[in-house]
């Protein structure tokens, strides 16, 4: 099915369209708050705006074709994230409709001795159901807050979002491959691809390891309902933990692989530099001397509210609220300060919704006289492990977890 | 996946899908600094990506790092663009979208 986004893609139209883009739409959209936080690249906020994607409400567009668009601060005050509301990101530009009836899932690989493919009945009745509450966040999240600014979607604080996953294990799936013992990696492509052939095929591996995880799965549905065309229908990797760059959308190739997956995008992209970030998941047949794939989601928190440069009453009750999450050790502590990091106190947590879910918290606080009050957020892990008080750069603005500030005004 | 697309459709039909949607922001409203090469940044950049790109990492970079953008989008992205084209981009964005 030929659809009106893919009917854009095309390079003989542009010079049709570019000569109609002043008369359907202009420059008018308006500025709006959700452009996300100030520290973003100046054109990064102007070329923000709310837009709704088939199905989604609007959502901060970062760009329209890809499409990656990021869900607004006022979303992550709920436990789970509406689907309709869940942030979009692809990396190429055509995206397919997939019928459900014509896709199949194939299984092989050099590392398979028994290849075989599914459909998506069979997904759906072959295997056990399991249900797990998960973080997927984008490795780039907060990337347009990276100072110095380096290049990539210029992501505020929404490339991320926490849902019920419904699906099969994936070790359940690869019990029937015939895993041969020199399979290294499993690798997962989906279903986007470049414009033009020569594009890099969107392809990505996780460790054998990680793949026999009983929390890794292929997951058909989400909070309850088929994953959203735009979030990976009709089925995608579920990598507890790690960050949402493994999460394959649209799945239809897993390969076993008895050599490590040397595409672009696990090659050269989506790496950090050994020893720059706090990790306990290696990917160790994809590590150079020099460098290596990013894997687990680092230690972080958000506040929800209240918001940047909001007026609170002097003698009055503040609900200070957010979220708290790392790559699936469990948030064992969260401290905030209201004034600027001098003091802490710990902030009462919410509900356990499971290790690789974010998890609620909140403290009062009461502003005792005018002024200004910067809160901040600390979470650390069951590690041990706590947010920087100092950014650690990386050239591609990942794993941002930088302590946040949102300065109040008390009057 | 891989797969290839048709370019051949008519403008006609897209005015005709673009005016069943109008109420819907999308990329033909984003407009780019006037100047020279716009034609060819509009020519070449569009056929793969929206043009916001351009304008949300910026200014991020100067000429040295736009030539290292438009070098991976040919060299890694495989953007068929000609080398003429390419110095011409560079210029652009070097010249509207530095820092």
């Amino acid at each position: 099915m030929t659809t009106r986004r893919q009917l854009l893609n095309g390079a003989a139209t542009l010079a049709a369209y570019a000569s109609t883009a002043r008369l359907v739409g202009g420059p008018g959209f308006a500025a709006t708050p959700d452009q996300g936080p100030s520290a973003l690249p100046s054109g990064a906020r102007e070329a923000a705006v709310l837009d709704a994607l088939p199905g989604k409400k609007p959502l901060i567009k970062r760009s329209y074709r890809p499409p990656n668009y990021e869900t607004p601060m006022e979303v992550f005050d709920k436990a789970f994230t509406p689907n309709d509301e869940f942030f979009v990101r692809w990396h190429l530009s055509n995206i397919p409709e997939v019928d459900a009836a014509e896709w199949r899932l194939k299984i092989g690989g050099d590392g398979s001795s028994t290849p075989f493919e599914l459909s998506l009945v069979q997904l759906a009745t072959d295997f056990e159901q399991v249900e797990l509450a998960a973080l997927c966040q984008c490795a780039g999240n907060r990337r347009g807050l990276s100072n110095p600014h380096v290049m990539g979607v210029q992501w505020g604080y929404g490339a991320m979002g926490n849902a019920k996953w419904k699906g099969v294990r994936l070790k359940d799936i690869l019990a029937r491959a015939g895993l041969k013992p020199d399979a290294i990696e499993i690798a997962f492509n989906g279903g986007e691809s470049g414009v033009v052939e020569e594009t890099p095929d969107f392809v990505k591996s996780i460790p054998t390891w990680k793949a026999l995880d009983e929390n890794t799965m292929i997951a058909t549905h989400m909070n309850g309902e088929p994953l959203p065309h735009w979030n990976g229908y009709p089925a995608r990797l579920i990598v507890p933990g790690w960050t949402a760059t493994y999460w394959t959308k649209q799945v239809t190739e897993i390969n076993a692989l008895t050599k490590p997956q040397g595409g672009y995008w696990m090659a050269k992209a989506y790496r950090v530099s050994l020893g720059t970030f706090s990790f306990t998941d290696r990917f160790i047949t994809q590590e150079t001397d020099k460098n290596t794939p990013i894997t687990e989601v680092v230690v972080n928190s958000l506040i929800t509210s209240p918001g940047e440069g909001q007026a609170v009453a002097v003698g009055k009750s503040v609900d200070v609220r957010g979220i708290a999450w790392d790559g699936g050790h469990g948030i064992t502590e969260v401290d905030v300060s209201t004034d600027g990091g001098k003091n802490w106190r710990p902030a009462v947590l919410g509900e356990d919704l499971g290790r690789f879910s974010w998890r609620q918290w909140s403290l009062s606080f009461t502003p005792t006289e005018p002024g200004s009050y910067a809160v901040m957020a600390r979470a650390t892990n069951a590690q041990g492990v706590s947010q920087v008080s100092k950014l650690i750069f990386s050239p591609s603005g990942y794993h941002n977890n930088v302590i946040q500030t949102v300065n109040v005004e008390a009057v | 996946m891989k797969s290839s697309i048709t370019f051949a459709v008519s403008g006609a039909c897209l005015l005709m899908a673009l005016s069943t949607d109008v109420v819907r922001a999308d990329e033909s409203t984003i407009v780019l600094k006037p100047g020279d090469g716009l034609d060819i940044v509009e020519g070449n950049c569009a056929a793969c990506h929206s043009l916001d790109f351009i304008q949300m990492n910026s200014p991020i970079q100067d000429e040295k790092g736009w030539t290292e953008t438009v070098g991976k989008m040919v060299h890694v992205m495989g953007a068929p663009i000609t080398e003429d084209d390419q110095k011409q981009i560079i210029t652009y964005l070097s010249t509207n979208y530095s820092k």
